[in-house]
């Protein structure tokens, strides 16, 4: 059945901050950027600033592990008089697709008007990628953190290789879509590496946690985005074309739950990215299939999971993955599902999975530096780790 | 060739935390016995040990001593200490406990050429101590 909010709710402005590397953003704070990102969104709807009401945020309003996102001193700093709506979806950047699902849920409630999603990052007091070695770990981390897998990607190599054991997937795939994202970053301003990448390059990388090397892994950087949704009512008198929230989905099964930190699933979600469940109530909610997706805008923090988010989604059957990418499948321009083609969070930038809803917009304006001819549909999803994990289907005004 | 072997993190630099519920595992280990968190109502196990048990809600737990022998899931081949950076062998496994069937370890292989570590290969517990008298299992060659 279709979901009764389909396209009731409508994505009107999106802001960001430059990229930087990691740390080279200072002298600016994060709260300063992620008030650039606001007025950004503003501006690019047509909106005052104190026009906002609402604010839906993700990964429990936190802003990497060591920052915060605040309402309270958002409002403070920009001079928003009221708001009507504050919340966030749970845990980390699981989230960061389904945030838009509530800010819907806050709009077709009466709840708010202008709702605002925003993330920044700034990793100069502290890596995400080293965070788990740093601190004690609590008691049950105890039972994870002593073996050594110290970081996100230490932990989901064990998943990729579980993959690679029951599928014969091979390094050849990661690397694929490591060089099919790089390439689509080549030419954007925007993309902290613009350098093309071949094969040779890739296996040439350091190891870090085989099966995983340093190019498997996203970029550190730093800045931030932030988009605004109304009601598609509102959204009609904006500056900009609407790009529609035409499916939205947060949550998972028991079976993936708390995913690399707990390591106890079962083996078809071990090795996947466990979106399936999301997938299924997308697909269910809209009456499409990815055969009617014009773009994917796939959350790339390992390449692997790029791979198993394509299986989650059913671009290709689990466990063809490996096929599917080496034929081709995601480059932009040639490929059936182009991929990232804003360059993701391995080449372009890493602000959480903002950076894949920003072209998700771009793309259904029709202004992304990379753009598909007459796309309609987009696909964007949060990170694969612990419960939520989410997806969004924009769509555009054709 | 004894260079390219997997080592242990240094056991100075791990620490660990324990609640009502998880220092029963760590009480054992110090006995240098394997234990996993088992349901004392319907038998089932959970790693890592959790206040209920999420078949039947039962709070009651028994620690079995178990056959100290487990399966590799899956493992990671590191190179670089997490603590100092510096050149270190060392490799992080997902391993199926027997005789618990269901609950997973996340710990180390220690003492084997990486190329020669296989998922489904069978490894045996062995004990290390590390910070304030705790002791940490961690598998060697079966």
């Amino acid at each position: 059945m279709t979901w009764e909010h389909q396209d009731k709710t409508a994505i009107v402005g999106v802001g960001a901050t430059p990229y930087y590397p990691r740390g080279t953003s200072e002298p600016r704070t994060i709260y300063e950027m992620a008030g650039d990102a606001i007025l950004g969104a503003c501006e690019d709807a047509g909106i005052n600033v104190k026009q906002i009401d609402g604010f839906a945020y993700y990964s429990g309003a936190t802003a990497g592990y060591t920052d915060k996102m605040d309402t309270a001193d958002f409002m403070e700093l920009l001079g928003i008089p009221e708001v009507t709506f504050t919340a966030s979806l749970t845990s980390g950047g699981g989230g960061s697709a389904g945030a838009a699902g509530l800010a819907t849920a806050a709009i077709v409630s009466g709840q708010a008007t202008y709702v605002v999603t925003v993330m920044a990052l700034q990793q100069s007091k502290s890596r995400l990628g080293t965070v788990f070695g740093q601190i004690a770990p609590d008691p049950i981390n105890s039972f994870l953190q002593p073996s050594g897998l110290v970081g996100p990607g230490h932990l989901m190599s064990v998943l990729a290789r579980r993959h690679m054991h029951l599928y014969g997937t091979s390094r050849d795939a990661f690397a694929e879509i490591v060089m099919a994202t790089r390439e689509n970053a080549v030419n954007r301003p925007t993309a902290v590496r613009r350098n093309p990448l071949t094969k040779e390059e890739y296996f040439n990388a350091p190891m870090i946690a085989d099966p995983l090397c340093r190019l498997d892994f996203c970029l550190e950087t730093d800045g931030a985005v932030a988009f605004i949704t109304t009601s598609s009512e509102r959204a009609k008198d904006l500056k900009q074309k609407p790009v529609y929230i035409h499916g939205c989905a947060h949550g998972g099964t028991r079976d993936w739950g708390r995913a690399f930190a707990w390591m106890g699933m079962p083996d078809e979600a071990f090795a996947s990215a466990g979106n399936k469940p999301i997938a299924n109530r997308l697909w269910n909610d809209t009456g499409l299939s990815p055969k009617d997706i014009d773009v994917a805008l796939l959350y790339d923090h390992f390449s692997p999971m790029v791979l198993m988010q394509l299986e989650d989604y059913g671009f290709c059957e689990r466990g063809e993955g490996d096929a599917f990418v080496k034929s081709g499948a995601i480059r932009y321009g040639t490929g059936s599902i182009p991929v990232n083609t804003h360059g993701g969070q391995l080449s372009e930038a890493y602000i959480i999975g903002m950076t894949h809803v920003r072209e998700g917009v771009e793309q259904l304006r029709g202004t992304a530096v990379n753009q598909v001819d007459d796309a309609e549909f987009a696909l964007v999803t949060g990170g694969p780790a612990s419960l939520p994990v989410s997806g969004l289907i924009l769509r555009g005004d054709k | 060739m004894s260079d390219n072997l997997s080592k242990m993190l240094p056991g100075d630099r791990i620490k660990i935390t324990t609640d009502t519920c998880t220092v029963g595992f760590w009480d054992k280990a110090k006995e240098h016995k394997l234990t996993a968190c088992q349901c004392a109502s319907c038998g089932r196990f959970r790693m890592p040990p959790r206040p209920f048990c999420p078949d039947c809600q039962s709070k009651e737990i028994n620690w079995p001593e178990l056959p100290g022998t487990a399966t590799v899931y899956s493992f990671a081949v590191c190179h670089k200490s997490p603590f100092s950076g510096e050149e270190l062998l060392y490799i992080p496994a997902v391993l199926d406990i027997d005789g618990a069937p269901g609950a997973r370890l996340t710990s180390n292989l220690v003492g084997f050429d990486p190329d020669q570590v296989e998922i489904g290969m069978k490894v045996k517990v062995d004990w290390y101590s590390i910070t304030e008298d705790w002791v940490l299992p961690v598998f060697v060659p079966a």
